[in-house]
């Protein structure tokens, strides 16, 4: 007797999809939880957790940023393989406003974001009419070589680096404007997504040369999704240039390419939401993995493999299906 | 001063060429872009350097068998791994790129770094060529590169398997009809693009020594070498490898060392801002970059 797997929609989902949300208060905690968890979470954890934990936690952050930001390229069909193009760009913007001009970081920290977006963006325009690994084949080599500019051309302190920059006032400051950028950024690019602006870019993905078929010019969209998220990943980089009150070489650093994309895919690609989660679970596990040292980043390579072949879904759609429906077997009929 | 940067252009391009070879094999046949080609390199080198240093086998016999070992590798990583998301390409590309990591950040983590591991050259006396000293080595991977590429071009032009390969390139579906099989195929392109850069290991690395950062910057050298080429087109590979050769040579000799990377940098930008598909990437122009 062979089986099947058969998947049914929740009562509660199928109620709670139209007007009749509004009908109990179960159908709409139904909808809103899963909203207004995270938002919790990142309000409450802080101050439960001591100072290891909260810096911990702004890493969280800032690899959240990163991962919704490659999260936004790939909807729009570019993989990027160098988020750390736009990490470093934002946190050597940050850095030389703020070292050699003396602005303090609440102006930097904006300034550096849209500074850092179209910087990259620029460099990235020649690329842009690239598909699929062409694109991401430069992505990858543009920091690495970036990295060697400076070294060679000793800009902006060389290998030292510059330090000394103005930290944010106080810790708490810095963790609910870095959770509130991210909620903001998770929820607002979410909605951006769902528009009609966003479907356009789901397009591209989709299949470009329809979209270019529509009337549509493509690079005009992939320049402002480039843009948008070129200007997520900046701002992430420019915060984390006032958290270490340091900018240097290292922001350009393999890590702040990898473990964004590992988020992404292991939280879930194609969702914001799942990439977020993918930090929130890759960043605290990486700390606790601390003591084997450069271990880590085989993990991260492992866990990509895996999680690509095995299970490419990611964790948040397979959380999705569980909340929104319940399987049962069934028997297959002749 | 001028005939040598010349004569060391020329074998740094060749150098550069081997490196890309593999990878443009790879993806010219099968549209693996193979991310795990730098750990290939690295892998086949740190293989050799144990046969020889720890089993004590002979020279030949270790390159032999690592070169062996490396296509194995390769193929068993498009056997499990690539197969199964064949024609996403950005699975392919995030899972050879995190086997690629792992591997390398693995030498890493035991400590596979320093001057010890380094690879026997052939034979060792140089030659006064032009001005400049070259040393036999050198000459070796120059007559090697130019036997590889004539060696490669027989083979996609005249034995079945070869025009098998090129058939998949062109037309997958059309191949299968005339009893291809592109999944063997793809197969063998990918063991053949790590056994390639398991021979650009054997040439080149004995240069310098092995380290898992020689495994990155492999990886780049080879996709900027293909990318201003124009993927899947050898002589767009080999024209690209010359044109940065010489560019990363001649800085080298008359600004300064540290600039040969932004020179290659430019150099991508450039031809990417005037030439999208590289110099010769016109085959599949249309559906693929554009």
């Amino acid at each position: 007797m062979k089986k099947r797997k058969e998947r049914i929609d929740r009562g509660i989902k199928v109620r709670s999809e139209d007007v009749f949300a509004v009908c109990s208060w179960r159908e709409m905690l139904y909808l809103s939880s899963p909203r207004w968890l995270p938002v919790f979470i990142f309000l409450t954890l802080p101050l439960l957790l001591g100072p290891y934990w909260q810096k911990v936690m702004l890493s969280v952050a800032v690899f959240g940023l990163l991962a919704i930001s490659w999260d936004i390229l790939a909807q729009t069909g570019m993989i990027s393989l160098g988020q750390a193009l736009f990490f470093g760009m934002g946190a050597y913007c940050a850095g030389v406003m703020n070292h050699y001009f003396g602005i303090s970081p609440f102006i930097t920290l904006p300034l550096a974001a849209v500074a850092g977006g179209a910087i990259s963006t620029l460099l990235l325009l020649p690329v842009l009419r690239l598909r699929g690994i062409y694109f991401s084949m430069v992505t990858l080599i543009l920091p690495l070589m970036l990295v060697r500019v400076i070294e060679a051309t000793k800009i902006f302190g060389g290998t030292e680096g510059l330090s000394g920059m103005t930290p944010l006032p106080s810790i708490w400051i810095e963790i609910y404007l870095i959770f509130g950028v991210l909620t903001a950024a998770l929820f607002g690019f979410r909605r951006m997504l769902t528009s009609d602006f966003g479907l356009v870019l789901k397009g591209i993905n989709d299949n470009d040369r329809s979209v270019t078929n529509a009337g549509i010019n493509i690079y005009w969209f992939k320049i402002q999704a480039l843009f948008i998220a070129g200007s997520v990943g900046a701002f992430a980089g420019a915060f984390m240039t006032h958290v270490y009150m340091f900018v240097g070489m290292p922001v350009f650093a393999l890590d702040y390419s990898i473990l964004p994309i590992a988020a992404a895919v292991v939280g879930g690609p194609g969702s914001l939401a799942g990439a977020t989660l993918g930090a929130c679970i890759l960043v605290p596990l990486s700390e606790v993995l601390r003591g084997i040292g450069g271990l880590r980043i085989v993990f991260y390579g492992a866990f990509l493999v895996v999680f690509i072949v095995a299970i490419p879904e990611g964790l948040f759609h397979y959380a999705q299906r569980k909340y929104h429906q319940f399987e049962r077997w069934v028997e297959v009929e002749k | 001063m001028l005939a040598g940067t010349a004569i060391y252009a020329i074998i740094n391009s060749v150098i550069l060429a081997l490196m890309a070879i593999g990878f443009n094999l790879t993806f010219g046949i099968s549209g693996v872009a193979n991310f795990a080609y730098g750990a290939f390199y690295v892998l086949s080198a740190y293989a050799t350097w144990m046969m020889i240093n720890l089993l004590g086998f002979s020279y030949p016999v270790s390159v032999l068998l690592s070169i062996l070992i490396t296509a194995l590798l390769g193929a068993a990583m498009y056997r499990f791994v690539l197969m199964r998301v064949r024609g996403q390409a950005l699975s392919e590309v995030i899972a050879t790129f995190g086997i690629g990591l792992a591997v390398l950040e693995l030498f890493r983590y035991f400590g596979f770094v320093g001057f010890e591991y380094n690879l026997p050259v052939f034979a060792d006396y140089s030659f006064f060529i032009g001005g400049a000293f070259v040393d036999m080595q050198r000459l070796l991977i120059v007559a090697i590169g130019v036997v590889l590429v004539l060696g490669l071009w027989v083979f996609t032009h005249h034995t079945s398997l070869g025009l098998a390969f090129r058939g998949i390139a062109q037309d997958e579906r059309t191949a299968l009809t005339f009893g291809i099989n592109p999944d063997k195929i793809a197969m063998l392109a990918v063991a053949m693009g790590a056994g390639l850069a398991a021979v650009a290991a054997t040439v080149i690395i004995p240069l310098g020594t092995i380290s898992p950062e020689e495994g990155y910057d492999v990886l780049i050298k080879a996709l900027a070498v293909c990318i201003i080429g124009g993927l899947g087109s050898t002589g767009g590979v080999i024209l690209a490898s010359f044109v940065i050769g010489f560019a990363e040579r001649f800085t080298d000799s008359y600004i300064g060392s540290h600039w040969t990377m932004i020179v290659s940098l430019a150099a991508i930008l450039i031809v990417l801002a005037v030439k999208p598909s590289g110099f010769f990437g016109k085959q599949k122009e249309l559906e693929e970059r554009i």
